[in-house]
């Protein structure tokens, strides 16, 4: 391999895990937050990746009736709730804001034809039609069930994993799809060429870990997230619910998934099954991390993604053990180094 | 004359179980506006679960009024404090790895959801109260002193501007001269408006500080009355105040 070569790959191996870190510290934040491992974190990165692709298709995205569903499920759950309290004034908002926002959402998209829309109104539109699915996730598979054990939050993670996949096969069809780059500039840095989408998906990524940064360090709810992630009962007592936190925590989930499935969709041929793999490369990085640390959980995702795209050029067919066997012997050290993470 | 002054907290015949176990048996107090009312008793005696069933933690049977509403079994922490009723735990429960200021603004987050904008504020008047706070601002919590561990979580708690203070053994685990410290605090918020309810097993320094005082003992109220006439009740002397007493 000559420079040009390693050059390439690294380029290649950043890319890639850039997004494995964004994907690494939303893996660590659901977890710290509210216990949960985040399997379906990849079907978020697949259903921003299709949307954006069904958007530009001028195909109608699955996932509205998606929004759609769970919506009218949760407006039901929330108005028996607020009737069985003889909270009558809270039904509006509840329709409002499970049904009205969806149905608004689904109107303006017959309305309007985003194919025929900038990038960027597309990808918000994206954003709106999948992050909101994350918190609706929470409130109608793991809220019931928060207190439960760790365990039993992984199990029903596998089970909302293999549903949103079924319907992410139904919503987008057997093929792939890959969207066009969002800009074709490249630069030439000595022998090797840069590629502006590199460079894109490197600066955004810095971008919203800066911004979650200044999120966690420096807003009042950012800081009620780490409580909660510090010491449960204390926050509760602040009147941080539990419920409040999982909500919050999901969304940024959600939104970082989605964010990273846009990012991703130039790179790599998205099909309605991958994100799975990938978010298992970013949930590597966050064992590296312990599920604990941001600043390694990043470190290790983007050395995942270094391995993956050096191991492409060795031994290509083996690329993805290479790569999942990295996790054994972090886990060998970390068992002797650490002690496990408690079950509460 | 005494039911002129309003009722801030009233609980009638409540009891409290940890699965089959009862721990508080039937027990009723009252809590009025701008007194310290405390509740002594040995280790093991439920304090800690009274006032864990009182802020929503622990479910409860038996009439519970605060701010003359009677509260659902149904309640929640979270409503409760929206309602102004803060806990200051027996664990303290702080964000060790957040700094002595992050932890104060956290105590003001419910007011900061309800769009009180106020926190700067707020948090000079704790200074005011607790100078050792803002000296220790950027430190990390985990890494105060007993002392200033105990001021932080009543800091805390203060930051919530609450209508009803519950206190859990403040003095656990601390110096004679920091806990005096921390009783004089006490009798300043109440000389403030704060209406306190002090749980404790220093039995003395809580009847100096207190209004009305209950003695409670295997889950039931033994004893109650005004802190000075319970102080020299020989049964509580002899228990509680006699020797050296406790500590
Ligand atoms: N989590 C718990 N599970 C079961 N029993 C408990 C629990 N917490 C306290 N108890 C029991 O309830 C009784 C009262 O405890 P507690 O309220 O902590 O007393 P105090 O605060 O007065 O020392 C004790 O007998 C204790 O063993
Ligand atoms: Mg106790």
């Amino acid at each position: 391999m000559d420079l040009q070569i390693a050059l390439l790959l690294g380029q290649d191996g950043v890319t890639n895990g850039a997004i494995y870190a964004l994907l690494a510290l939303a893996l660590v934040l659901v977890f710290a937050v509210t216990r949960v491992i985040f399997i379906p974190q990849g079907e978020f990165v697949a259903f921003g990746a299709l949307t954006l692709a069904s958007l530009q298709a001028g195909k109608l995205p699955g996932t509205v009736w998606l929004l759609l569903a769970m919506g009218t499920v949760i407006a039901l759950i929330e108005g028996a709730t607020a009737v069985r309290a003889h909270r009558f004034r809270r039904l509006p908002l509840i329709l409002l804001l499970n049904c009205g926002a969806p149905l608004l959402l689904a109107a303006s998209l017959l309305a309007v034809s985003p194919a025929g829309l900038p990038l960027p109104l597309q990808v918000l539109l994206t954003l709106m039609l999948v992050v909101p699915l994350a918190p609706m996730l929470y409130r109608l598979a793991y809220q019931p069930v928060a207190e439960a054990s760790v365990l039993a939050l992984l199990i029903v993670s596998v089970a909302v994993h293999v549903t949103l996949t079924g319907l992410g096969l139904v919503f987008f069809g057997a093929e792939g799809s890959r969207t066009p780059a969002f800009t074709d500039v490249s630069f030439e840095v000595g022998d090797a060429v840069l590629h502006g989408q590199t460079v894109l998906v490197i600066v955004a990524s810095i971008l919203l870990i800066v911004a979650l940064y200044f999120f966690f360090e420096r807003t009042l709810y950012g800081k009620a997230l780490r409580a909660t992630a510090m010491n449960r009962t204390g926050a509760r007592l602040m009147g941080i619910s539990g419920d409040l936190a999982g909500l919050l925590s999901f969304t940024l989930a959600g939104a970082i998934g989605a964010f990273s499935g846009v990012l991703i969709s130039p790179i790599t041929t998205i099909y309605y099954d991958s994100g799975f793999l990938i978010g298992l490369k970013g949930f590597v990085g966050a064992i590296i991390g312990g599920l604990a640390s941001y600043p390694l959980a990043a470190a290790g995702a983007v050395l995942v993604g270094l391995l993956e795209a050096y191991s492409s050029f060795w031994a290509s067919a083996f690329k993805e053990v290479i790569v999942f066997t990295l996790i054994i012997p972090v886990l060998l050290w970390r068992s002797l180094k650490t002690r496990h993470v408690e079950e509460a | 004359m005494a039911e002129e002054r309003s009722v801030v907290l009233e609980v009638r015949d409540l009891s409290v179980s940890y699965g089959k176990v009862e721990a508080l048996h039937g027990l009723s107090l009252r809590v009025h506006r701008g007194e310290i009312v405390t509740v002594i008793g040995p280790n093991g005696a439920g304090k800690t679960t009274l006032l864990s069933a009182l802020i929503g933690l622990l479910p409860l049977r038996g009439d519970l009024v605060y701010l003359g509403e009677r509260q659902s079994a149904g309640r929640t922490v979270e409503q409760l404090v929206r309602q102004g009723m803060t806990l200051v735990p027996e664990k303290r429960e702080l964000f060790a790895d957040m700094s002595v200021a992050d932890n104060l603004l956290l105590g003001a987050f419910d007011r900061y959801r309800a769009g009180h904008r106020d926190q700067l504020e707020t948090i000079d008047h704790v200074f005011d109260v607790f100078p050792r706070l803002m000296e220790r601002r950027e430190q990390m919590a985990g890494t105060l002193s007993g002392g200033e561990r105990q001021m932080l979580a009543m800091g805390r708690a203060l930051m919530a501007k609450p209508r009803l203070l519950l206190l859990d053994e403040p003095s656990l685990g601390l110096a004679p001269l920091v806990i005096r410290e921390i009783f004089r605090t006490i009798a300043h918020l109440r000389s403030i408006g704060v209406a306190m309810l002090l749980v404790e097993q220093n039995a003395r320094a809580a009847l100096q500080v207190a209004d009305y005082a209950y003695v409670l003992e295997t889950g039931s109220i033994a004893l109650e009355g005004p802190s000075g006439s319970l102080a020299s009740d020989p049964r509580v002397i002899e228990s509680y105040l006699g020797l050296g007493g406790r500590h």
